[in-house]
């Protein structure tokens, strides 16, 4: 198989609400990714656009709307979505179209304007539902994860305070992010307790914020890989996975198909013990919960046992698997696709030593990403190394 | 190209102008389950991925691909969502064979426009929301607009542009497929009313409800399964900008820049040579002049004289839309480039029944995702490799 690595990231800060337009932002990161490998647009052979769903800003063919930002103008232009697991499988695209030979560069670009879906965005997720049998009962995505909290709560007998401790770990870990939205050095478990409750037992600061935000990445084949730097962050294992849309016919306690998409990942990358093999994670987290249930999907934990781990250090900064040091989606924010593709460009940084005041000990060489979406439903995992 | 790749399967429902009987995860399963028998595979254990296209405001549900995965027997496995048309999802499938990754990929695109009241309000949800929508003009007057700037720059008439669609419904007479076919002659066309001068009704491609799958497989399980493999020889896609104020009105970039790479992965030097007949977007009938043109098939300014001459009828030498196009078949949304190469595959087949070319065993077909993109995707299929 061609190889192929990540050779440039960048990112444009995660605010509550941009000035910008969704073309502006998706303009800044990719300029900023350009940049970061000194390379231009004519070095880009196609592009690949992450954004969904198009009903945050009111932009039909949103992927057409974006290009000329994204720098697709007299370019190869593809957009792919799995809803929220889009931001890392953007990149999983990317790495299709230089793998299949027919280009040697990528540009990913991974946007979200929340902000411009008046007066909240979980308006839009009303249009997520199966229009015949649950729209009209007007579930939003709070009401839906706060199920599937429950159910993973009450089958392993967690507290809800065992899972705070994933909200204060990410968002002291984004305090060191300069493009977090909610970092802060000094919240307490206490504070996510004491926060207000939206749909138990999810509370305020037990989710993502609603923000605006975009993230690129430079995509090359090996050869030219080499060219543009000493050290590429090599594409080793992709994998992604849809489960059905009768999502209340599930058990929501375990998500099947994130382990479905990683081991799809792991035997591309050669991997067969992940908890040895694996040394920074940064698992999809807009719920605190959704990191524990995530962990243990990519089998990184047994099941249930990914609180106990949280509680004792070992998913901390300077633990045994670091886990979200970026500050994760509770941290740095939640632009949709953009929040994903965040986690592939922290991987980025942190293999190749150039995440500051973040950067983990020991030398990291093998990171794993991962996001989530839909309907409870996809699982999209991306392993990168040295 | 690489590892080459082959259609060994394809299935399809429709195409009707309504079908209220039938729900879009129905069309679905009627072109998917045809396709799986076509093929020979069973979809829960012989397929390793799925790509489906689709636009969340044709389909009336955000993030669209939650939906797709039952009722393609795909559910627990590798799918996802291309927003684009279905010759982007061809590639999509393609690269991802090609690569390495996958052996066996299936491919659905489909159409339920007669679900959506109020189409062209949609479709200027796709104009920019800052410069363009506060203009709350139809979305055709682009249409409109570029045939006036086309017809100027060339030197193409309007009774041309008639002609084309007098062709390609006629073609569709022959296509138990088609939804709109019709006996009418250009002047028919141009009497029609007018829609967004110089554009008529009649050469206005209408919408029409339907599904279509394709399954695609790698040289060695091609060969194993099919006797019929139908290779795909090139790809290209490109958009041009899509800012209204910056782009040629008169020249479709797009289409030039896709066929220049679909003819590049396809080693073809002279396409009006190595390719027998074409399948290309006719959303509007000046279209198929104007992508003709682009994509090198004829000189510019050329394609309409070559239309009203038979060069590109059924009997002529080049034979375009045989399958009666989007103005015969009717406009799919996303799955318009999908239709017009599942014309070429079964041209190429033999399976075309009264419309059969004979002799033909390279083909091309082209889509344009509709005003306001400039986005166009070409593939280059063949029946020899």
């Amino acid at each position: 198989m061609r190889r192929v690595a990540i050779v440039g990231a960048g990112m444009t800060r995660f605010v509550r609400r941009a000035q910008e337009t969704g073309k502006e932002l998706a303009w800044e990161a990719s300029s900023k990714a350009l940049e970061s490998c000194d390379q231009t647009l004519s070095d880009i052979d196609c592009v690949v656009v992450g954004t969904a769903p198009e009903a945050f800003d009111g932009v039909h063919m949103k992927g057409e709307y974006l290009s000329d930002g994204s720098g697709a103008w007299r370019k190869p232009l593809m957009r792919g979505y799995v809803g929220g697991g889009t931001g890392v499988f953007a990149p999983l695209q990317g790495w299709y179209h230089i793998a299949s030979g027919l280009f040697d560069t990528c540009l990913v670009v991974c946007e979200e304007k929340m902000s411009s879906c008046q007066p909240h965005p979980q308006g839009a997720f009303l249009t997520i539902f199966d229009n015949m049998t649950e729209r009209q009962l007007q579930p939003n995505l709070l009401w839906i994860f706060a199920l599937e909290m429950n159910a993973y709560m009450s089958r392993y007998g967690l507290s809800k305070r065992d899972i705070a401790l994933v909200s204060v770990k990410n968002k002291r870990n984004a305090a060191l992010h300069p493009a977090a939205l909610l970092g802060d050095a000094n919240i307490t478990v206490d504070d996510v307790l004491a926060s207000e409750t939206l749909a138990w037992p999810v509370q305020r600061l037990d989710v993502s914020p609603v923000t605006d935000g975009a993230v690129a990445l430079v995509l090359a084949a090996e050869p030219v890989a080499r060219r543009i730097t000493d050290s590429p962050v090599w594409i080793e294992g992709v994998g992604w996975n849809l489960d059905t849309a009768y999502w209340t016919n599930r058990d929501l306690s375990y998500p099947t198909y994130v382990e479905e998409a990683a081991r799809m990942a792991y035997k591309m990358a050669g991997i067969t013990e992940p908890r040895k093999q694996i040394h920074i994670a940064e698992p999809y987290d807009p719920f605190d919960y959704k990191e524990l249930h995530h962990l243990e999907g990519l089998m990184l934990f047994d099941k249930g046992q990914a609180p106990e781990a949280t509680a004792l250090g070992i998913t901390q900064r300077d633990g045994d698997l670091p886990v979200c040091p970026s500050g994760g989606l509770l941290g740095v924010g939640n632009p949709i696709a953009a929040a994903g593709l965040m986690k592939v460009a922290e991987l980025f940084w942190q293999l190749r030593g150039e995440a500051g005041a973040r950067q983990i000990p020991g030398n990291p060489r093998r990171g794993v990403a991962q996001a989530w979406g839909d309907l409870m439903q996809v699982g999209t995992v991306i392993v990168v190394g040295l | 190209m690489n590892r080459q790749v082959a259609i060994i399967g394809v299935g399809w429902s429709g195409y009707h102008s309504i079908s209220p009987d039938l729900s879009y995860k129905e069309l679905m399963f009627e072109a998917a389950t045809k396709a799986y028998a076509d093929a020979g595979i069973d979809p829960r254990n012989d397929v390793d991925g799925f790509v489906t296209t689709a636009e969340d405001m044709h389909e009336g549900t955000s993030i669209f691909d939650e939906y797709v995965p039952d009722q393609l027997g795909a559910v627990q496995r590798p799918v996802h969502t291309i927003a684009g048309d279905g010759l982007h999802g061809l590639a999509a499938a393609y690269m991802q064979i090609a690569s390495g990754l996958m052996d066996i990929v299936v491919l659905e695109a489909h159409s339920k426009a007669s679900n959506i009241l109020t189409l062209s309000y949609i479709t200027a949800f796709a104009m920019d929301p800052i410069l363009n929508r506060p203009l709350q003009a139809h979305p055709y007057f682009i249409a409109g607009m570029e045939m006036n700037r086309f017809m100027a720059e060339t030197g193409t008439t309007v009774e041309e542009c008639a002609y084309v669609s007098a062709k390609n419904k006629r073609n569709a007479m022959l296509n138990p497929l088609a939804a709109f076919p019709a006996h009418i002659g250009p002047d028919e066309v141009l009497l029609s009313e007018p829609v967004a001068e110089p554009l008529t009704r009649l050469q206005i491609a209408p919408h029409a409800d339907g599904a279509i799958v394709f399954v695609l497989a790698d040289d060695q399980t091609a060969q194993d399964l099919s006797d019929t493999p139908i290779w795909i020889r090139g790809l290209g896609w490109c958009n041009d900008t899509p800012s209204l104020e910056s782009r040629p009105w008169g020249y479709p970039a797009y289409a030039e820049l896709a066929a220049e790479m679909a003819y590049r992965t396809a080693g073809i030097r002279s396409p009006r040579m190595e390719i027998d007949f074409a399948e290309i977007d006719d959303t509007f009938a000046f279209k198929e002049l104007q992508h003709l043109e682009a994509l090198g098939l004829c000189d510019r300014g050329q394609a309409g004289v070559w239309t009203t001459t038979g060069g590109t009828e059924l009997t002529g030498e080049f034979p375009v839309n045989p399958s009666g196009g989007c103005l015969g078949c009717g406009q799919l949304l996303d799955a318009s480039g999908l239709a017009r190469a599942l014309e070429v595959v079964l041209q190429l087949r033999g399976q075309s029944g009264k419309r059969q070319l004979g002799n033909v065993t390279t083909g091309l077909a082209f889509a344009w995702r509709g005003v306001p993109t400039t986005a166009g995707a070409a593939a280059i299929l063949a029946s020899e490799r």
